[in-house]
């Protein structure tokens, strides 16, 4: 048996099956990951990113076809909590402080009560919201509240973080400055990454591969793998092979579009 | 603080315009007394307000006791008064005042002690329905949330229920209960509040924002724990929407209930005796009574939400 982190065999995904209104949102997957990979998926809008990171997260059912993680089914790696979720919103919940937000997983997690608090505050300093454990989330700006639901993420260290356009919302300074924080945290945490974006630079920058997808029916087109140097810093943007990459990655979109015509 | 200051100054600035125009009209367009009183009339029911002046010695003992059981606003008396008036003087409050070495008196009014004797009792009627009613409402929306089914199945006839005219069933839980027992006026109370409560609070456990349902299945959180850290604290600001409709619906429900029969101490019953013997401004000071109780449930509502969910975009 490898030992991959996600593994996806001929996946398809109908919504409505049977209906005048079915959607095939996803035809084919074959995706594999390794462990501590950062894959971005990129597409035209609709092609079924979200589907697919919802199908791998256990909270959209497949159709057909197999989906493992960590060498056990998805459903099974959901109760054992091996994914971190972070959304296009923060989605934090507005009655909780900040801490309080970061410490929901591993309250259900039943996490002792000193630990919980630890680890709160070692995550908290991990996105540098150190100074706002007792704030509520309306308190903060919008890049301060997508930090939290970081935190919130990885605060019960799970072994694949599903990220679904997490900086989406948040304006080109703070979406790179974040990118930024997200590297340094993948490099100290070792969690594998899916990452949805609709970014060509994001993508590039952050990633190990970049998958391009088309829409109608969702598919895989291109499995790009983005040999820039590690660790990835400003400079990498000014890199040669950065430019190179980010063209080769916007033909391929090209390419999907008119495929999905 | 100014703001917030302006915030409960407006409302009382208002407050007293309506009542200054109130007693301008009422005392120009000369209407009669039975069909409306002036608001100091009705006042004078509730309690006097007495001037004292050590200056003025030129009012008799004997014009002191009619004044007072006049019910007059304003009432000089002398430094030298009776020592029984004094007496009785003294147990009232007095309120000193800066200007002419003078202090203000408050006296109970003629009539106040049978008004309050049939607020308190009404009250206890309002509270009681309103208690058994919210308690019923918040049990049945928490168990009819957690069975999808039977929330689909019962929100019709809720809402069906809701626009029954209630006070329609006072004559039947008179007859149910016993006209006298507290418990025929508490039940169409309970009735009355249980609809807004039960409706609000599902609507506040089940509008739930799709992604954060998402993220605690992807904790893999039970739906006991999805309930308690999601779904209450969401339909906490919908629970105090239906409680305020509560607070003002439960005293209307109790006096309008007792319109159709009651004890002769409750407020309803009150009213309508009052009215039939003419005694408009003792009436229109019951009603004042009920008007402020409501008042005040309805603020210890707005206490409580304000306790219960700091965080909420209202008090920012
Ligand atoms: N719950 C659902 N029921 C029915 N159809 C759905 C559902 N969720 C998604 N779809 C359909 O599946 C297709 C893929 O949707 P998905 O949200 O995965 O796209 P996406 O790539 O994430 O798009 P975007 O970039 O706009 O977020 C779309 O055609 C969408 O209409
Ligand atoms: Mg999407």
């Amino acid at each position: 048996m490898t030992n991959l982190a996600v593994s996806i065999k001929s996946l398809h995904k109908i919504f409505n099956q049977g209906s005048n209104n079915q959607v095939h949102a996803l035809k084919d997957i074959d995706l594999d990951i390794a462990p501590n990979e950062f894959v971005s998926l990129i597409g035209p809008s609709g092609c079924g990113k979200s589907t697919l990171l919802r199908v791998v997260g256990d909270l959209v059912s497949s159709s057909s076809g197999q989906v493992l993680v960590n060498n056990k089914s998805a459903h099974q790696a959901r109760l054992d909590r091996d994914y971190g979720m972070v959304f296009q919103s923060a989605t934090l919940y507005d009655w909780r402080t900040v801490a309080k937000n970061v410490q929901l997983p591993l309250e259900l997690m039943n996490y002792a009560k000193d630990k919980k608090e630890a680890r709160t505050r070692e995550m908290l300093k991990l996105v540098e919201l150190q100074d706002f454990h007792n704030h509520y989330p309306w308190q903060l700006s919008g890049g301060m509240q997508q930090r939290v639901s970081i935190a919130r993420a990885l605060a019960f260290e799970p072994s694949i973080l599903l990220m679904d356009e997490p900086f989406g919302a948040l304006d080109e300074m703070t979406r790179e400055r974040l990118n930024l924080e997200l590297l340094s945290i993948w490099e100290k945490t070792k969690t594998t990454v899916i990452f949805v974006t609709h970014s060509i630079t994001e993508a590039v920058f952050l990633s190990t591969r970049v998958i391009v997808m088309s829409a109608r029916p969702g598919r895989i087109t291109q499995d790009i793998t983005i040999d820039l140097p590690q660790p990835r810093n400003t400079d990498t943007r000014e890199n040669v092979r950065f430019f190179q990459l980010e063209t080769q990655v916007r033909e391929a979109l090209r390419e999907s579009e008119r495929m999905s015509v | 603080m100014s703001d917030t200051m302006e915030r409960y100054l407006a409302p009382v600035i208002i407050l007293v315009i309506i009542l200054i125009a109130w007693e301008g009209l009422v005392a120009t367009l000369q209407i009669e007394q039975f069909l409306l009183p002036r608001p100091t009339i009705i006042l004078s029911n509730l309690f006097q307000v007495v001037h004292l002046s050590p200056a003025d010695t030129t009012a008799t003992d004997e014009e002191l006791q009619n004044a007072l059981k006049g019910n007059q606003l304003v009432v000089t008396i002398p430094a030298k008064a009776s020592p029984h008036l004094t007496e009785a003087l003294t147990s009232a409050a007095i309120i000193r005042l800066p200007w002419f070495n003078s202090s203000l008196l408050l006296l109970q009014g003629k009539n106040l002690s049978p008004i309050l004797q049939a607020a308190w009792y009404t009250l206890k009627e309002a509270l009681g329905g309103f208690i058994i009613g919210c308690g019923a409402g918040i049990v049945v929306a928490l168990v009819t949330s957690r069975w999808v089914g039977t929330r689909e199945a019962l929100m019709p006839f809720a809402i069906a229920a809701n626009s029954m005219p209630i006070i329609a069933f006072a004559p039947i839980a008179n007859n149910w209960f016993g006209i006298d027992n507290p418990f025929s006026k508490m039940f169409i109370v309970a009735i009355m509040v249980f609809f807004p409560v039960m409706i609000n609070l599902v609507r506040g456990l089940t509008q739930v924002d799709a992604n954060s349902l998402e993220l605690m299945r992807s904790y893999a959180a039970g739906d006991f724990e999805i309930i308690r850290k999601l779904r209450i604290p969401n339909a906490l600001p919908y629970l105090f929407n239906g409680l305020k409709i509560a607070a003002a619906l439960s005293m209307i429900g109790a006096v309008v209930g007792e319109y159709f029969g009651g004890p002769r101490i409750a407020l309803g019953v009150f009213i309508t005796q009052e009215a039939a013997l003419f005694r408009f401004s003792s009436a229109w000071a019951a009603i004042i009574i009920a008007c402020m109780m409501g008042i005040t449930l309805y603020l210890i509502i707005i206490l409580l939400e304000r306790l219960a969910m700091p965080w909420h975009v209202s008090f920012r």
